[in-house]
């Protein structure tokens, strides 16, 4: 069985600041590190490689630091990681992130699953995973939360529809995205850091991918979305009102506020 | 792509089990609001097996006409069957908008469409507005619901998946009417075969009017009996943060925050939470917003429009009787 894992770097986003005043994201305040959700991706690839053979690939887009992203996708377990980096990919929409992708995937020509996180935390999206699937004119599955049953032929997975719960077949090759669900990521060993630390990450640019890609449908040119700007909102317009004092005090302001607001008594 | 050949605004209508979510309606709602502005057509497009009277529903919502597709295979998500013919559809008819709820379906489904018909998608949009030229603006929470991205699409449609209850549907009004297109659906192989079908016991922590929250301030699984009593006081419904889940006290449809569920309860009561980014990704928007918590510098009394500091084993039941009291 051979994977594709495509994994993206981001930011730590419990330290990455965020400028309220000038609706900026000050992406210098937090480290890059693999996308929480992709780290499911990774160990639900090599879960499934332990059991059946085969190898992981891991795939990221992004820019020459997220190398140390593919890196660490290494550590925990991947057999090779692809960086495609170059000022060609800079500003892509997820359009144009997952035509980059499917091209990549392509290039790599020998697979049998990709799997993707279910989104990212910057982007938050979900939207490559299935976009990728469509360039590359397979099924796909989204919102995996348990693997049931995987062969040489098919995978049975069970796919998370709000409340409901699916169970389905898909044949080879597919795509899934899983949730957080799915399993807990182990944390690499040292050993397999160190090794990581040595392994070579290939790169590939944009005149890598010319046989399967159009370059004026990479990057922010190939972007059918645009950016007009962003706003960082201020918690501003709730009251704020904290009670401190006694419980019973405090317990009936609120419920005279909450009176007032109608969203008490009119309940039952 | 020649975009002055793009008209109106078309709502995709998810259907479950035959009956249609909710979430279409409310893009019904706003798209109206848009069609008015822009003096266009609102349409919508649904597939399904036998809806029968159901679709007329999408007339009493503000659609003036309704593109459908009926076939056996359609009454159920058969994704490649539903994103060729809704691609098919937006060939032919070339709608300038197309508004997708942000279901799982609608997330599964919407960026199959925009890749096969090569136009641009925004995700989980919370407000759209019509910007200067009349093209859609697009705004929509990103950095796990730290910033509110406004985006505009280059390419038609301008597509977007719309978030559930953020949009305010008409007033149902029986007397609409419109016209039923009825389309020959093209059907081709269905590779992904449904198995088995369950539900997780009715829970759906988006529909509920009031959720009482609680986090690891609890001490116990059985400790959660406290909360689950201040909901019925409420007629409410009660919620968790990741960490319960992970322990195994609640099941995940009870689960609220970025990797659970988004929640606009009329009522939310934090409950020994510390209010996480993620956390507040998935209820930041509630309208009233109450936070028990013993620490006085925990976050989420930055978020509440109420909050006590204390101990939530001695103030929760007593903000039930309270509540008990005068209901
Ligand atoms: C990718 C990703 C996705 C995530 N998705 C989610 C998600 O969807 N939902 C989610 O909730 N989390 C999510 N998390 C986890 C999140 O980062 C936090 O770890 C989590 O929300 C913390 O839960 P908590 O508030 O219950 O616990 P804590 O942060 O430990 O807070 C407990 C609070 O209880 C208070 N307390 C303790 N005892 C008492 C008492 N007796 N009375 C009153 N107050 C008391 C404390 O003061 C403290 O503020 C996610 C994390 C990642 C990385
Ligand atoms: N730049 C990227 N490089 C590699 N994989 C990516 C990239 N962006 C997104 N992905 C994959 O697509 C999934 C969904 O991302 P998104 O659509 O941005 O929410 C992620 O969990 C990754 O598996």
């Amino acid at each position: 069985m051979d994977i594709i894992v495509p994994v993206k770097q981001v930011p730590d986003m419990e330290r990455v600041k965020f400028d309220t005043e000038a609706g900026r994201i000050d992406r210098s305040s937090a480290s890059g590190e693999i996308n929480p959700f992709d780290l499911n991706a990774l160990e639900t690839a090599v879960q499934l490689k332990e059991k059946l053979g085969g190898t992981v690939t891991t795939i990221s887009m992004g820019p020459p630091q997220a190398e140390t992203s593919v890196r660490d996708s290494l550590a925990r377990g991947a057999d090779r990681g692809i960086l495609l980096v170059g000022k060609e990919f800079a500003g892509a929409d997820t359009w144009a992130t997952s035509y980059a992708l499917a091209a990549a995937i392509q290039k790599l020509g020998k697979w049998n699953i990709i799997i993707c996180g279910e989104k990212t935390v910057d982007g938050d999206t979900g939207q490559v995973g299935p976009e990728i699937a469509e360039w590359l004119d397979i099924p796909h599955v989204a919102y995996v939360s348990e693997i049931r049953d995987a062969s040489e032929s098919g995978i049975t997975v069970v796919c998370e529809m709000e409340a409901d719960h699916y169970g389905i077949e898909s044949p080879l090759p597919t795509l899934i995205t899983v949730t957080k669900d799915i399993n807990v990521p182990r944390l690499p060993s040292f050993a397999d850091k160190m090794k990581a630390r040595k392994a070579e990450i290939e790169q590939w640019g944009a005149s890598d991918l010319s046989e399967f890609a159009d370059p004026t449908n990479l990057g922010l040119k190939g972007s059918p979305t645009r950016l007009n700007k962003v706003v960082i909102p201020s918690e501003e317009g709730r009251k704020g009102e904290v009670f401190r004092g006694s419980p019973e005090d405090a317990t009936k302001k609120i419920a005279d506020a909450l009176q007032a607001l109608g969203v008490l008594g009119s309940a039952k | 792509m020649n975009n002055e050949e793009y008209k109106g605004l078309m709502v995709f209508a998810e259907q479950r089990e035959g009956k249609i979510h909710p979430v279409a309606y409310e893009l019904l709602g706003k798209g109206t609001e848009i069609a008015q502005k822009l003096n266009i057509e609102v349409s919508a497009v649904v597939l399904g097996s036998d809806l029968g009277d159901e679709i007329n529903e999408l007339f009493y919502y503000g659609a003036e006409k309704v593109y459908s597709y009926n076939h056996p295979v359609l009454a159920d998500f058969d994704l490649l069957n539903y994103k060729h013919n809704v691609a098919r559809l937006i060939n032919e008819v070339k709608p300038e908008t197309l508004l997708i709820g942000a279901t799982h379906l609608g997330r599964s489904l919407a960026p199959r469409i925009a890749a096969a018909v090569n136009t641009g998608l925004t995700a989980d949009c919370t407000a759209l507005e019509v910007g200067d030229e009349g093209n859609l603006v697009q705004i929509r929470p990103a950095f796990s619901g730290n910033i509110l991205a406004h985006i505009r699409t280059t390419t038609r449609p301008q597509m977007a998946t719309v978030r559930y209850k953020v949009m305010q549907k008409l007033p149902r009004d029986p007397s609409r009417k419109g016209e039923i297109i009825e389309k020959e659906p093209e059907i081709i192989e269905s590779v992904l075969k449904i198995v088995s079908k369950e539900s997780s016991g009715g829970v759906n922590i988006a529909e509920a009017d009031v959720i009482v929250c609680g986090g690891r301030g609890v001490k116990s699984s059985t400790d959660f009996e406290l909360l689950q009593d201040l909901a019925d006081a409420f007629g409410g419904i009660v919620g968790c943060t990741r960490p319960i889940v992970d322990d195994g006290w609640m099941g995940k449809e009870h689960q609220v925050g970025f990797s659970g569920n988004t929640v606009k309860p009329k009522l939310y009561i934090a409950v020994g939470l510390s209010g996480s980014p993620q956390h507040l990704a998935g209820m930041r928007d509630s309208d009233v917003i109450v936070a028990i918590n013993a620490d006085p510098s925990a976050p989420i009394f930055k978020l509440a429009d109420y909050g006590v500091v204390g101990d939530l084993y001695e103030v929760v039941p007593k903000l039930a009787a309270e509540a008990r009291q005068r209901s």
